[in-house]
């Protein structure tokens, strides 16, 4: 089936400059890899080389983080929309 | 270049020193393909809840990225407190960097009055950009 997933800005450049794209996918693991392969850019920013959510990206099944769902393994359906975004952290050390 | 209002930034020092002794973070947006004037800010709750670091709330974000969905307008930007030390990005600023296109904004609580400088941090380096305030 295909999503809509919406991009954040630092992802947005290997897009096309698309706040979103449609992507094929069943579960959060396999839209994530179809974006990837579409976009190589993203690879690195998404998915570690062991296959594994990156912990510098949040990814949310409409308001679910998918980290508090079935990860990776999280069914989608087609009026799903997920969002990708940056955590944003930093301190002063 | 970071162009904001006098307004925008008093409300940045007022919510970092609303939050003090913990750090404050927040968002700013701006209109796409004029990143460099600061249109909407968006404080924001610090996960970390700690002095010397933050993490934006991520649904709080998520919030924010829907609000904007309506407009012309995007995140351009994080801002955040250091309590006790200069405003200038830490290692841990720098090696959370997440956009090269972001301007990074860090308000200094160390002196008498806030202090807000703006940075870009591209592949770890780091480049101040002036900040200017109008009316």
């Amino acid at each position: 089936m295909t999503v809509e997933v919406r991009l954040p800005t630092v992802l947005r450049q290997h897009a096309n400059g698309e706040k979103s794209v449609m992507e094929e996918g069943a579960t959060i693991g396999e839209v994530l890899s179809n974006l990837s392969q579409h976009f190589p850019g993203m690879n690195d920013q998404l998915l570690t080389a062991s296959g594994e959510l990156h912990k510098f990206v949040n990814v949310y099944l409409n308001d679910d983080d998918v980290r508090y769902l079935d990860k990776l393994d999280t069914k989608v359906e087609e009026t799903d929309v997920i969002s990708i975004l940056p955590a944003v952290a930093g301190g002063d050390v | 270049m970071l162009v904001l209002t006098k307004s925008i930034l008093e409300a940045i020092f007022a919510h970092a020193l609303r939050e003090y002794p913990l750090e404050s973070c927040g968002l700013i947006a701006g209109e796409s393909g004029n990143e460099s004037v600061v249109k909407r800010w968006y404080p924001t709750y610090n996960t970390a809840q700690s002095a010397r670091y933050y993490t934006v709330e991520p649904r709080e974000y998520l919030k924010i990225e829907r609000e904007l969905d309506s407009s012309n307008l995007e995140v351009t930007g994080v801002v955040h407190s250091h309590t006790h030390s200069d405003p200038y990005p830490s290692v841990t600023d720098v090696e959370n960097a997440v956009d090269p296109s972001w301007h990074y904004l860090i308000v200094s609580l160390r002196f008498e009055k806030p202090v807000c400088r703006s940075f870009f941090i591209l592949n770890g380096n780091i480049n101040e950009e002036e900040l200017v305030v109008i009316k």
